[in-house]
């Protein structure tokens, strides 16, 4: 009898079976979701089904948390996982690991999962971008020495800016080999210092045309270029992992070439206009100046230099006048003062006194007396007249009362 | 690159331009100065224009050497 085995036991062997299988590692499973249900935990728990079969399913929060669109019962799906056993109710199921809305190719979903990555690592991050040169001397052009891009590219360059060289880096742009030719050819171009501007690129295509340009290893080399990089793959609606991380996306190859430098016609019409201002300033200049100098010139002193000395002379001459006149002046002033003054000194002369009737009384000596209390009854007196003199003898004296009134004067 | 030394790229003949046309529209520098400039800026827009309409496209093609280094060869030779 053969030995029993413990139910572990029995999980354990299907188990290890299972997991054993390399088909079941990585399988891709298409079907419609049912039951979908998201716990609390984050845990995305779900059945996949067709119209015979059912299959249990489980996405961990760390996948499903990077899901670009929200799941629903009933929707068209293609997921991803590896098979296993889930031992506690011994029933195998998906660890699901990615999830797609049906319609969605392979490569859609391989750009997304590689987008998604590179983005949370930053290599999309516009800090990163670096500026371009205006006016590149040399541009790197990595692309199909053969395509039409490369002859479009050219034309553009060469009508647009024509002093800048090209250099053409020639890779394959599709296949297997292509993403690490462009890769190195970017490397290389950086290693060398080969030019100051990289565009890289290729006409349209389907999307697997353009696969190479969604190579992370074609994202890393651009993310690393020193010198800028424009990238340009296929038409206006073709965005690829390159456009992402280049410094600049274009939307086709002509379109780079446009960005990649300015316009000569527009650049010659800058020289124009700067040769205009520099002219007019400079006519500007010469006017203000020539201003200027007629206005320094019309000044008296340069027209006329004698018109100087002849004012100098007529003020000299007004000054001469007026030192006359002055002197004029004081000489009548002094004139009419000695008039005023022998006047005033014949007026004051006791003489012509006298003659008005007045008399100077004076003592023996002849001294002047000037009050009556110099005189007492007695003395001599001597009075002088304008024509003469008169000896006398005081009889009495009296003084004048408060107002001496003539009549009160003493009696001789 | 027939690069002569000592003289101004494309863009830095443009950037002195600029520098040189708003010198002489504020009108603050003496007239030696001012002249001098001008004629400075009426070379440069010389040697630009000359630079603009002798152009011509070079292209070539960029091949890795047997040393690893750079080797241009005519590109429309191998199309």
């Amino acid at each position: 009898m053969e030995q029993a085995l413990t139910v572990t036991e029995l999980n354990n062997v299907i188990r290890d079976l299972l997991e054993g299988e390399p088909l079941l590692s990585r399988v891709c499973v298409r079907g419609e979701l049912s039951n979908y249900k998201i716990y609390p935990s984050g845990h995305h728990y779900f059945t996949l089904k067709d119209s015979e079969s059912s299959l249990r399913c489980v996405m961990f929060k760390s996948s499903a948390s990077k899901l670009r669109f929200r799941p629903e019962s009933g929707m068209g799906v293609t997921a991803w996982g590896r098979v296993a056993v889930y031992p506690r109710d011994g029933a195998y199921q998906l660890y699901c690991t990615q999830l797609m809305p049906e319609g969605t190719g392979d490569l859609q979903v391989a750009f997304e999962q590689l987008k998604a990555r590179l983005e949370e690592e930053g290599l999309f991050d516009a800090s990163h971008k670096k500026p371009l040169p205006v006016m590149p001397k040399r541009i790197a052009i990595i692309t199909s020495p053969a395509g039409a891009a490369v002859h479009d590219m050219i034309r553009i360059l060469g009508r647009r800016w024509p002093m800048a060289k090209l250099l053409v880096m020639p890779v394959r742009v599709q296949g297997t080999e292509a993403p690490p030719e462009i890769a190195g050819a970017i490397r290389y171009a950086n290693e060398f210092d080969v030019a100051d501007l990289i565009i890289t690129g290729r006409g349209g295509g389907s999307i697997e045309d353009l696969w190479a340009f969604n190579d992370e290893r074609v994202a890393r080399a651009i993310y690393a270029s020193r010198i800028p990089v424009i990238s340009a793959v296929g038409h206006e609606p073709d965005v690829t992992i390159a456009d992402y991380v280049a410094d600049r996306r274009a939307s086709t190859p002509s379109n780079a070439a446009e960005i990649a430098v300015p316009d000569c016609r527009e650049i010659s019409d800058t020289l124009n206009a700067y040769s205009i201002r520099a002219s007019q300033a400079m006519r500007k200049k010469l006017a203000t100046l020539g201003e200027r100098l007629e206005s320094v010139k019309n000044k008296r002193v340069l027209s006329t230099p004698t018109a100087q000395l002849d004012l100098r002379r007529m003020e000299l001459d007004h000054l001469r006048a007026q030192l006359c006149a002055a002197q004029e002046r004081q000489l009548a002033a002094s004139r009419e003062r000695f008039v005023r003054l022998t006047a005033a000194l014949d007026a004051m002369s006791p003489l012509h006194v006298l003659t008005r009737g007045y008399a100077i009384a004076a003592d023996a000596d002849g001294r002047c007396i000037r009050s009556v209390s110099a005189l007492k009854p007695g003395d001599p007196l001597r009075l002088r007249f304008a024509d003469g003199r008169a000896d006398c003898r005081v009889e009495n004296t009296q003084r004048s009362v408060a107002d001496g009134r003539e009549e009160e004067y003493a009696e001789l | 690159m027939a690069a002569k030394k000592n003289t101004l790229s494309f863009e830095e003949s443009l950037a002195r331009l600029d520098e040189i046309v708003r010198h002489l529209e504020k009108g603050d520098l003496p007239l030696s100065e001012s002249l001098a400039i001008f004629e400075e800026g009426t070379a440069l827009i010389t040697a630009c224009s000359k630079m603009l309409d002798e152009a011509e496209q070079k292209v070539v093609k960029l091949k890795k050497g047997a040393d690893r280094s750079p080797v241009e060869l005519d590109f429309e030779d191998e199309n």
